[in-house]
C-alpha cells in the first residue's frame, strides 16, 4: 500500500534567535518521526520579533505550534484568539519551557570598566546596551534581571530599587529595537562598555566573533528566562496536524531534543537527560529569580505593571521635569 | 459651439482619447477608494473606538509630542537640504554633458530601490564613532575640534536621523525638478543677459520662478516620504525616548503592547499633521504660479 502521497507540514511561528537551534531540531524530529512508522514531515519556520509574531499569529497566520520568548506573548495570542487553552502552560513539562536561559553581560576583552555585578553598570562613564523592553523580549528579561539584583540589594525598597534600574537606563547611549540590533551595537559599532545578552546570544557572539574579543561575566544573580511553547489547537485542529504538532513539542523533551538545546546553548530543562554531559559544563551556577517570585507576581501582572502603556518603564523614562 | 457651453463647468475637456468621462471618471473614484481611501477610513475608525477624551490625552502626551516635534522637524531639514541640493543635483544632470553623466542619474533612483533597512544599517557602519566618516567627528578625530571637546556625533542622535532622512527622500527633488529644468529654454537666460541682467539677477528673476513649482513638489513628496521613513532610521537614530525616539518609532511601541487604539490614535494624529502641511505647500504652490504665471 501507498503512503499519501502529501507528507504532513507544520508551522512553527517562533522568534529570532531560535534560528540554528530549530534547523537542527526538524531535522531530528523528522527522523525520529518516521522511524515511529509516520510520513515525512516538514516544518516550515517563521522567525521575527517575538511580540511582532504572536500578533501574525492573531491576524490569522495558521501556526500548528508557537515558540516564543515571553509567556505573555502566548497569553496574548490565548485572550485574542482563544485558539490556545488558557492553561496552556500546564500542558507540557516544566511549564511548558523546555529550555530556558539567562541574562549576562558581555564585556570589552579584559572587562576594561570592571564591572562585575548590577551595580557596577550605573557607576560613572559606563555605558550599558540593551534594547528597548517596548519592542523587545529580551529585553524585558535584561529589565526584570536588574530590578531583582536592585530589590535584593536594597531590601525591597521600591523607591531606591526604581531609581537604580532608571539610572541603568540613562547609561544607556542607543536603545535598540531588538537583541540581534543591540549585539550589533555593542559587537560591531564598537558602542558601549556592556551588553546586556541572553546567555545563548553571549555564547553565539563569543564563539563567532572569537573569544579574543570579549568576555563574559556572570552576575551574582539574575532571572530565569524560560521562552515558552505551546500547540495551538485552534489551528492544528482544522488542519488535522495536532497528533504531529503535539508529538513535536514532546520531543523537545526527549534527550535528543535536550541535548540540541544544550548544544545552542540553551539550558535544558531536563539536564539530566543530556546525552552529553560536557555540554551542562558550560552553564555556570548562579542565583536565579522566577518571573513567577512574589516580586514579579507572573507574566499576568508583571507585563501591565512594568511594561505596559504608562507603566514602570514608561515612567522612568518621564524627564523630571 | 453652443452644445459645449451647456455642458456642466466640470466636464473641461471636450475630446479625449479615452473614450468616455463617465466611466474612467467612475474608474478613478473606484480605484483611488479602494486603494487609499478604504485604508485610511479603516484607520481613522480604529482610532474613533478611541473616544475624543483619551485621543486628546494621548496627543498632548509629553512622550508623543516630542516623537511628533522631532519627526517633523528632522523631515523638515532633510527636505529643505534636499530642496537646495537635490536643485543643484538636476541642474548639473540637465546643463552639463560630462563622462558618467547617465551612471549618476541612474545613481539617483537607488534610494527608491533600495530596502530601507539595508540604507540604515549602511549608513550607521558609515556614521558610527568607529565608522569611516563619525570617526572624523568623534573625539580624537580630525574634524572633531571644530565642535568642541566631545566632538560631533552623528550617527545615534537627530543629526542621524537627518542624514538617514535625506538619503532616502533625495530622488523626489532630483526627479520633479529635472524635467522642468529640460523644458525650460536656455535662450530665455540669453535673452536676460542681452537686456542687461546679471547672472544672480537671471537666477532669481528668470530660473527660479519657472522651476519653484517643482521644487516645492519635491519639497513636499520628500517630507511626506521622511515623516513616514522608519526601517532606515531606527538604525542610526538611537531611540533614546526624548532624544531621538520618532513617532513611527512609538506606533511600533503601541503595537508591541496590543495596544491598537493607542497606534492608530498617534498614526491619525500624523496623517493630520501630514495632510494639513501637504495643503499647505499646495496652496503655495497655487499661489507661486499665480503670481509668476507658469504652469496651469
Amino acid at each position: 500500500m501507498m503512503a499519501p502521497a502529501s507528507a504532513q507540514a507544520l508551522l512553527n511561528v517562533s522568534y529570532d534567535p531560535t534560528r540554528e537551534l530549530y534547523r537542527e531540531f526538524n531535522a531530528a524530529f523528522d527522523t525520529h518521526w518516521q522511524a515511529q512508522g509516520n510520513d515525512r514531515v516538514t516544518v516550515r519556520m517563521s522567525h521575527g520579533g517575538s511580540g511582532a509574531q504572536a500578533r501574525t499569529v492573531i491576524d490569522g497566520l495558521d501556526a500548528d505550534v508557537v515558540t516564543l520568548a515571553l509567556e505573555a506573548d502566548i497569553n496574548a495570542i490565548a485572550e485574542n484568539t482563544g485558539k490556545i487553552p488558557e492553561n496552556w502552560r500546564t500542558l507540557l513539562p516544566s511549564n511548558s519551557a523546555p529550555y530556558t536561559s539567562t541574562i549576562v553581560f558581555l564585556v570589552r576583552k579584559g572587562n576594561p570598566k570592571a564591572i562585575n555585578d548590577w551595580g557596577d553598570l550605573t557607576k560613572e562613564g559606563v555605558q550599558v546596551i540593551t534594547p528597548n523592553p517596548k519592542t523587545s523580549g529580551g529585553a524585558r528579561w535584561n529589565y526584570l534581571a536588574a530590578w531583582a539584583w536592585a530589590n535584593r540589594e536594597y531590601g525591597g525598597d521600591l523607591d531606591r530599587v526604581r531609581d537604580y534600574v532608571g539610572q541603568v537606563y540613562r547609561h544607556v547611549p542607543v536603545l535598540d529595537t531588538g537583541a540581534r540590533g543591540s549585539t550589533t551595537t555593542f559587537v560591531q559599532r564598537g558602542i558601549g562598555d556592556v551588553l546586556l545578552a541572553w546567555e545563548n546570544e553571549a555564547f553565539l557572539a563569543l564563539e563567532e566573533l572569537g573569544p579574543d574579543q570579549f568576555d563574559i561575566v556572570v552576575p551574582s544573580i539574575s532571572i530565569l528566562a524560560e521562552p515558552p511553547v505551546a500547540l495551538v489547537p485552534g489551528n492544528s485542529d482544522a488542519k488535522g496536524t495536532t497528533e504531529v504538532a503535539q508529538a513535536y513539542l514532546e520531543y523537545l523533551y526527549s534527550p535528543e531534543g535536550q541535548t540540541i538545546a544544550a548544544r545552542h546553548f540553551y539550558r535544558p530543562s531536563e539536564p539530566e537527560t543530556v546525552t552529553d554531559a560536557s555540554l551542562l559544563e558550560r552553564f555556570p551556577d548562579l542565583e536565579l529569580v522566577t518571573i513567577d517570585d512574589d516580586q514579579f507576581g507572573g507574566w499576568a501582572r508583571a507585563q501591565p505593571e512594568h511594561f505596559g502603556d504608562g507603566g514602570i518603564f514608561d515612567q522612568i523614562y518621564q524627564p523630571a521635569n | 459651439m453652443a452644445a459645449s457651453a451647456a455642458r456642466p463647468s466640470f466636464m473641461f475637456r471636450e475630446h479625449s482619447v479615452v473614450p468616455g468621462f463617465g466611466l474612467a471618471f467612475g474608474f478613478t473614484l473606484a480605484y483611488l477608494g479602494i486603494i487609499v481611501l478604504v485604508p485610511l477610513a479603516a484607520l481613522a475608525l480604529r482610532g474613533a473606538g478611541l473616544g475624543l477624551s483619551d485621543f486628546l490625552a494621548l496627543a498632548s502626551d509629553r512622550r508623543v509630542v516630542s516623537a511628533l516635534t522631532l519627526s517633523f522637524t528632522t523631515s523638515l531639514i532633510a527636505a529643505a537640504i534636499n530642496a537646495v541640493f537635490g536643485v543643484l543635483i538636476a541642474w548639473v544632470l540637465v546643463r552639463y554633458r560630462f563622462p558618467g553623466r547617465r551612471l549618476i542619474d541612474a545613481v539617483i533612483d537607488l534610494p527608491f530601490a533600495l530596502p530601507t533597512a539595508v540604507a540604515g544599517i549602511a549608513l550607521t557602519a558609515l556614521y558610527a564613532p568607529n565608522g569611516w566618516v563619525g570617526s572624523l567627528f568623534a573625539p580624537g578625530g580630525a574634524l572633531a575640534p571644530l565642535f568642541g571637546d566631545a566632538g560631533l556625533r552623528i550617527a545615534y542622535s537627530p543629526i542621524g536621523i537627518v542624514v538617514a532622512l535625506t538619503f532616502v527622500s533625495l530622488p523626489f527633488v532630483v526627479r520633479t525638478v529635472q524635467p522642468v529644468l529640460e523644458d525650460l529654454d536656455i535662450e530665455l537666460e540669453q535673452a536676460a543677459a542681452t537686456l542687461g541682467a546679471g547672472r544672480l539677477q537671471t537666477v532669481t528673476r528668470v530660473v527660479l520662478p519657472a522651476v519653484l513649482p517643482a521644487i516645492l513638489t519635491g519639497f513636499a513628496l520628500a517630507l511626506a516620504r521622511s515623516v513616514g521613513e522608519y526601517g532606515s532610521v531606527i538604525f542610526i537614530a538611537g531611540n533614546i525616548p526624548y532624544v531621538s525616539e520618532i513617532a513611527p518609532l512609538l506606533i511600533v511601541i503601541r503595537l508591541e503592547e496590543f495596544n491598537y487604539a493607542g497606534a492608530t490614535a498617534v498614526a491619525v494624529l500624523m496623517l493630520m499633521i501630514s495632510f494639513t502641511m501637504l495643503l499647505v505647500i499646495n496652496l503655495i504652490q497655487a499661489w507661486s504660479r499665480r503670481r509668476h504665471g507658469h504652469g496651469a
